[in-house]
C-alpha cells in the first residue's frame, strides 16, 4: 500500500452534538483521523459509538458542530467541508462521493436501472447503468421494481448506483445490516471487487467485528472517539469470512 | 433530468387517487370563477352589442302632449345627437284562446319604416306597410309564449275602444329587453306585450294629430347629461312632462342593470370565497403530501442534487396536478356558463348571446391556484432540504408525546388503547390536526352557504307573497280615478274586499342622493298590501310624514328625523319637503308610502285612487276577469298568483340553479380534502397500523384508529363549519342586497342539516376507501423497510 502520504479525509477534533427530542447527545467528541487513497477502511464501534455520524460528515450529509474536516480529490485539491455551504456540500456529494445505506434508501417507483441512472444522470463522467449493474451481478434484473428484488439485490442495486458515478470514494453505513449471512458476503464481495478494480476508496462502517478481516485498516470508535486503528497484514478475501 | 421526470410521471401515477381529489378541489374553484364571469361578460357583451347595433337611445322623456312643433327646439339643445318624438299608450289585449287578462305598451314607429332610434331587430315578417292602420309588431316573447306569427290576429282596448289587430311582424327592441309590466318585479310574457304601431294610426287611435308623448334621444359625445336634461324638462314642463330620465332609470335596462350588478358580485364574491379556500386547501395538502416523501428528498440530495433541481422536480409534480385540476374547472365552468347563459336569454331577450371564457379570467385562475400550490410545495421541499440530509435520512427524533388534557379528563377505560392512540396522535400535532379541521370546516362552510342560497329564496318569497301583498288582484287604472269606483269595485262577482291605492311617480333627494321612485298612498292600516316592521308584525301607517323600506333609506343615507325633498314628477309637479318617519322591512323593491288623502292633499285633488287591490272568491275568477275587461277605464288588470309563479319560475331557475352548482361544488371539495387528509394521515401511519395488526390487532380494530381519528376530526370541525357557513351567509347576504331584492339572513335545520350531512358523507365514503386500502397493506414490507 502505498498509502503513506495521501489523504483523501482528514479530521481534526471533530465533535457533534444532537438533539433527540429532550436529550442532547454527543456523537462524536474530537475524531482526528485520516483515511488513505485507494484504502479499503473499516469501521467498527457498538451503536451509539459515532460511526455513522463520522461517515455522515465525511460524506458532506451532515456538518459537524465543532473541528475540522478535509477533503483532498484526486488532482490534489484541498476542500474544506467545515465551512463549506450546502451548495458546496451538495457539488462534494454530486461529483466525489458513493453512499450505500443499511436500508438501501432506493426510489420505489423507478426500476433498477432508473435507480442507478437517476444518479449517473447528473455525474461528470459514469459508467453506463447497465455495466454498474453488471458489476453488481445483476445484469439479468435491470428492469425490476425494488418491490420485485430480493433483500441483497435491493442491496447491490444501491450499490450499483454509488459506484456508477465513479466516485473517489465509497461510504458504506452497515451495508449488510439488514441481510442475511450468505446475502451479506455477496454484497461484501462486490465492495471489495470495486475497491480493488477501481482504485475507489472505500469505507464501511459496521459492528460486526469479522468484517473488519476484510479491510487495509480497522478503525474502531467508541463513545465518539477513535479507540484503537489497527493495520491488517493481509486482507482477507469476503468469501473466507464466517459469522 | 430524464430519470427524475420518469419518477414524476411514476408518482403522479401513484398518487392518483390524491392527485385527482385535489384535482376536484381546484376545479371548483376555478370553476365558480370561470361559470360567474363567463356569465357576466356573455350577458354585458350580448348586451351593450345589441345596443350599439339597435342605436338605444340614452335620454328617455315622458309629457301628456306635446307639439310636433315643438321638435325644432328640442333639437337644437345643447349636447343632443339625435332625438324622436313618438306617442306611446298602454293597452288591453285579448288573445283569443287565453282568458287572463293581458297589458300590453303601444309604441309608435315612423310610417312604413324604422325608428332611427331604438331600432327593432326583426324576427319574422316585416314592419307595418306605410299607410296600415291595423297592423303592428309584436315582441317576440309574446309572440312565442302564445304562439303566434305574422298573419295571426289580436283583440285590443285602444283609448276605449276595441280594435281589431294584425300581426306583421315579431321583433325585438334594446328598449325592452327585460320585458316586465310597468309595476311587475319579473317578466310575464303570456300577460304582458310590447307593441310597435305605424306613428299616424297610433296618434290617430290617441288623439294624438301632430302631437307626441314621448321622445328618446342620444347625446353628442361629451355633452351634460344634467343639461340636456334640465333644458327637456324646462321645454316639455308646460306639456305635462314627466321628468326626462337616462338609461339609468329606464326601466328594462335598469332590471338588466341589476341583474347584470347581482352577477358581478357573484362573479366577485363566490369565486372568490371558494377559489380562496381551495387555493387554502391546496396550499395544505401539496405540503403535506411533498412531506410523506421526505426520505426521497433526502436521499436525493444525499447524492448530489441540488435543492433547485429538487424543487423543480416537485415543482412540476404540483403543476401537473393544478394543470389537471384547472382544466376541468375551465371545462366544467365553460359548460355550466353555457347552460347558464342560455337560461338567461330566457329573461333578457338578447337577439344572440355572445359567449366567450374571458383570457384574464384563465390567467387569473391559473395563477391563483399555481401560487398556492407553489407555496405549498415550496414551504415544503424547504422543510425538507434546508435540514442535512443524514438527519432527514433518519427516522424522525421520537416525537415528544403528552397525555392531552382531554385523555386526562376522560377515564382511562372509556377511551380504551385506540382511543389513547388518536387522541395522542392528534396531540402531537396540533397544528396538522388544526388544518385538518379548518380544511373540512371550510368545505362545511361552503355548502352551508350553497344550502342557505335555497332556503333564503324561498324566506323572501314567503314573507313577500304570504306577509306583505295578500291580494289577490291589482288593478291599474287609466287615470286618476275618483275614489268612489271602489264602491262599483266592491259589486263585482267575486270580489271579497277591496283597498285603494294611489300612485305618484316622485323623486326623492337627501343631501346629495337622489332616487327616482313613486310615492304610494294607502289606507292608514293597510290589511292587502301590508307593512311590516323588523318583527314581520304589520303596521300602521304614521298620521303624517313618509315611510320608507329601508333598503330605500339606505340607498338615501336617511335616518328617522330627517327631511327628504320629495319633487312629484305628476300633475303640478311640486317640490315638498316631507319627514320620514317610519322604516319598514320588505324583502323585495324601494317602496315610498304614506297615507292616500297625504298624498291627494299634496297632490291638490280630491280622494283620488290609481288602482284597486281585490280579495276574490277563487272559484269566480273568470267571472271577475270578464267584468273587469268590460271596463274601459281598467288599464292593467295584474293576478298576484302569476306574478308570485313568475318570480319563483325565474329563481328556481337561476338562483337556484347556482346555489345547486355551488353545493354540488362544495361536496366535492370536501370529498377532496377528507380524502386527502386520509390518505396522508395512512401514508404517515402505515409502519404503525402495520405493526398493530402484526401484534394481533384485527383489521377492524385497527381500522378504527384510523376511522375514529377521521371522525373525530370531522364532528369538531362540524360546528366550526356552521359558523364560517354563517359568516359566508352574513358576507354574501350583504353584497347581494339591491333594489330589485333583499335575501333575509335565515339558516333552516335542513341547512345545517345539508352542512354537516355532506362532510359526513365524504367522510364516510373517504372511510370506507381507506379501509378498503388498510386490507392491502403489505405488512412485513412495511415494517422492514424504510422507503
Amino acid at each position: 500500500m502505498d498509502n503513506d502520504q495521501d489523504e483523501v479525509f482528514t479530521t481534526r477534533g471533530l465533535t457533534r452534538l444532537y438533539r433527540m427530542g429532550e436529550v442532547t447527545i454527543r456523537a462524536l467528541q474530537g475524531v482526528d483521523l485520516a483515511l488513505y487513497r485507494g484504502e479499503l477502511a473499516v469501521m467498527l464501534g457498538a451503536s451509539g459509538s459515532g460511526k455513522s455520524t463520522l461517515l455522515n460528515i465525511l460524506g458532506g450529509l451532515d456538518s459537524p458542530s465543532d473541528g475540522e474536516v478535509h477533503y483532498r480529490d484526486r488532482a490534489g485539491q484541498d476542500h474544506d467541508l467545515t465551512r463549506a455551504t450546502q451548495r458546496q456540500l451538495t457539488r462534494f456529494r454530486r461529483h466525489h462521493v458513493g453512499f450505500v445505506f443499511q436500508f438501501y434508501n432506493l426510489i420505489s417507483s423507478l426500476t433498477a436501472r432508473e435507480n442507478v441512472a437517476i444518479v449517473t444522470d447528473i455525474s461528470r463522467d459514469p459508467m453506463p447503468p447497465e455495466a454498474a449493474l453488471a458489476l453488481v451481478g445483476l445484469a439479468e434484473r435491470l428492469d425490476h421494481f425494488p418491490s420485485q428484488l430480493s433483500g441483497g439485490e435491493q442491496q447491490r442495486v444501491a450499490i450499483a448506483r454509488a459506484v456508477a458515478k465513479q466516485p473517489d470514494v465509497l461510504l458504506c453505513d452497515e451495508p449488510t445490516g439488514a441481510l442475511d449471512f450468505r446475502t451479506g458476503i455477496r454484497v461484501l464481495e462486490v465492495l471489495e471487487q470495486v475497491n480493488r478494480e477501481t482504485g475507489t476508496t472505500v469505507a464501511i462502517i459496521t459492528h460486526n467485528e469479522v468484517i473488519g478481516e476484510m479491510a487495509d485498516r480497522i478503525i474502531r470508535l467508541r463513545d465518539g472517539r477513535v479507540d484503537e486503528i489497527h493495520a491488517n497484514a493481509r486482507r482477507r478475501p469476503p468469501g473466507e469470512l464466517r459469522w | 433530468m430524464l430519470t427524475l421526470d420518469r419518477k414524476l410521471h411514476r408518482d403522479l401515477w401513484r398518487l392518483k387517487g390524491q392527485a385527482l381529489a385535489i384535482a376536484v378541489v381546484i376545479a371548483g374553484g376555478v370553476m365558480t370563477l370561470i361559470l360567474a364571469v363567463t356569465t357576466l361578460e356573455a350577458l354585458t357583451g350580448s348586451r351593450d352589442r345589441f345596443y350599439a347595433s339597435h342605436h338605444f337611445a340614452e335620454v328617455f322623456a315622458d309629457a301628456k302632449r306635446a307639439p310636433a312643433g315643438l321638435m325644432p327646439r328640442l333639437q337644437a339643445i345643447e349636447g343632443v345627437k339625435r332625438i324622436e318624438p313618438r306617442v306611446r299608450a298602454a293597452v288591453r289585449l285579448a288573445v283569443p284562446g287565453f282568458d287572463d287578462p293581458v297589458r300590453g305598451l303601444l309604441v309608435s314607429i315612423p310610417d312604413g319604416r324604422q325608428p332611427t332610434l331604438n331600432r327593432l331587430k326583426l324576427l319574422a315578417g316585416a314592419l307595418p306597410e306605410a299607410g296600415r292602420d291595423d297592423q303592428v309588431v309584436v315582441s317576440d316573447a309574446f309572440a312565442e309564449a302564445h304562439d303566434l306569427a305574422p298573419g295571426d290576429p289580436l283583440e285590443a282596448i285602444i283609448d276605449g275602444r276595441q280594435t281589431r289587430l294584425r300581426l306583421s311582424g315579431i321583433a325585438l327592441s334594446p328598449e325592452h329587453l327585460y320585458q316586465a309590466a310597468p309595476s311587475d318585479l319579473m317578466p310575464d310574457y303570456r300577460r304582458y306585450a310590447v307593441l310597435w304601431m305605424n306613428e299616424r294610426a297610433l296618434a290617430n287611435a290617441y288623439d294624438m294629430e301632430g302631437a307626441f308623448n314621448s321622445l328618446s334621444l342620444t347625446l353628442q359625445a361629451g355633452a351634460r347629461r344634467e343639461d340636456v336634461i334640465d333644458a327637456l324638462d324646462l321645454a316639455l314642463a308646460r306639456y305635462g312632462g314627466t321628468g326626462a330620465q337616462t338609461r339609468h332609470d329606464q326601466q328594462s335596462h335598469r332590471f338588466l342593470e341589476e341583474e347584470l350588478a347581482q352577477q358581478r358580485l357573484m362573479a366577485t364574491v363566490l369565486p372568490a370565497i371558494f377559489l380562496s379556500v381551495s387555493a387554502f386547501l391546496l396550499n395544505v395538502v401539496m405540503g403535506r403530501i411533498i412531506q410523506t416523501q421526505r426520505e426521497q428528498l433526502a436521499v436525493l440530495k444525499a447524492f448530489g442534487y441540488h435543492d433547485v433541481e429538487l424543487a423543480r422536480h416537485y415543482a412540476l409534480l404540483a403543476g401537473a396536478i393544478v394543470l389537471a385540476g384547472w382544466v376541468l374547472g375551465v371545462t366544467l365552468g365553460a359548460w355550466a356558463a353555457s347552460g347558464m347563459a342560455s337560461l338567461y336569454r330566457e329573461y333578457f331577450r338578447f337577439p344572440e348571446m355572445v359567449f366567450r371564457v374571458p383570457a384574464w379570467a384563465l390567467a387569473l385562475s391559473l395563477g391563483v391556484v399555481l401560487l398556492a400550490a407553489l407555496t405549498g410545495t415550496w414551504q415544503a421541499v424547504w422543510r425538507a432540504v434546508s435540514r442535512p440530509p443524514a438527519e432527514a435520512m433518519r427516522p424522525p427524533a421520537p416525537a415528544r408525546f403528552r397525555k392531552s388534557w382531554l385523555e386526562r379528563a376522560l377515564p382511562a377505560a372509556l377511551l380504551g388503547h385506540e382511543g389513547r392512540i388518536i387522541l395522542r396522535n392528534l396531540a402531537r400535532h396540533p397544528a396538522r390536526a388544526g388544518l385538518s379541521v379548518a380544511g373540512i370546516a371550510l368545505s362545511c362552510g361552503l355548502l352551508m352557504v350553497g344550502a342557505y342560497q335555497l332556503d333564503a329564496v324561498e324566506a323572501m318569497l314567503d314573507q313577500q307573497y304570504r306577509n306583505v301583498l295578500r291580494m289577490d288582484v291589482e288593478l291599474t287604472f287609466v287615470d286618476a280615478t275618483p275614489a268612489r269606483a271602489v264602491g262599483e269595485l266592491r259589486h263585482q262577482p267575486g270580489v271579497m274586499a277591496v283597498e285603494p291605492w294611489r300612485r305618484v311617480p316622485a323623486t326623492l333627494v337627501h343631501g346629495h342622493r337622489e332616487v327616482r321612485t313613486s310615492l304610494l298612498g294607502l289606507e292608514p292600516m293597510p290589511q292587502l298590501r301590508q307593512l311590516l316592521d323588523a318583527e314581520g308584525h304589520a303596521r300602521r301607517l304614521p298620521e303624517a310624514g313618509l315611510t320608507l323600506t329601508r333598503h330605500l333609506a339606505g340607498e338615501l343615507d336617511a335616518r328617522i328625523g330627517d327631511t327628504l325633498e320629495v319633487a312629484i314628477m305628476e300633475g303640478r309637479r311640486r317640490r315638498v319637503r316631507l319627514p320620514l318617519v317610519a322604516l319598514v322591512d320588505e324583502p323585495l323593491g324601494t317602496g315610498a308610502y304614506l297615507r292616500r288623502e297625504r298624498l291627494n292633499a299634496l297632490m291638490g285633488e280630491g280622494p283620488a285612487i290609481s288602482g284597486a287591490w281585490l280579495l276574490v272568491d277563487p272559484g269566480r275568477m273568470d267571472e271577475l276577469n270578464a267584468a273587469l275587461w268590460a271596463m274601459p277605464g281598467v288599464a292593467a288588470i295584474g293576478l298576484l298568483a302569476d306574478a308570485e309563479r313568475g318570480i319563483r319560475d325565474y329563481l328556481d331557475e337561476t338562483l337556484l340553479m347556482v346555489a345547486l352548482i355551488f353545493v354540488t361544488v362544495a361536496g366535492s371539495i370536501a370529498f377532496g380534502v377528507v380524502y386527502n387528509d386520509a390518505r396522508i394521515a395512512f401514508a404517515e401511519r402505515a409502519r404503525e397500523l402495520a405493526t398493530l395488526q402484526v401484534l394481533g390487532y384485527t383489521r377492524a380494530e385497527v381500522s378504527r384508529i384510523l376511522l375514529g381519528e377521521i371522525a373525530l376530526l370531522t364532528l369538531v370541525a362540524i360546528p366550526l363549519g356552521w359558523a364560517i357557513g354563517i359568516a359566508f351567509a352574513r358576507l354574501l347576504n350583504q353584497a347581494f342586497s339591491s333594489d330589485l331584492y333583499r335575501i333575509p339572513l335565515v339558516f333552516t335545520p335542513q341547512a345545517f342539516g345539508i352542512a354537516a350531512g355532506g362532510v359526513l358523507g365524504a367522510s364516510l365514503l373517504v372511510g370506507l376507501l381507506v379501509v378498503r386500502r388498510l386490507g392491502r397493506l403489505d405488512r412485513i414490507r412495511v415494517l422492514k423497510a424504510v422507503e
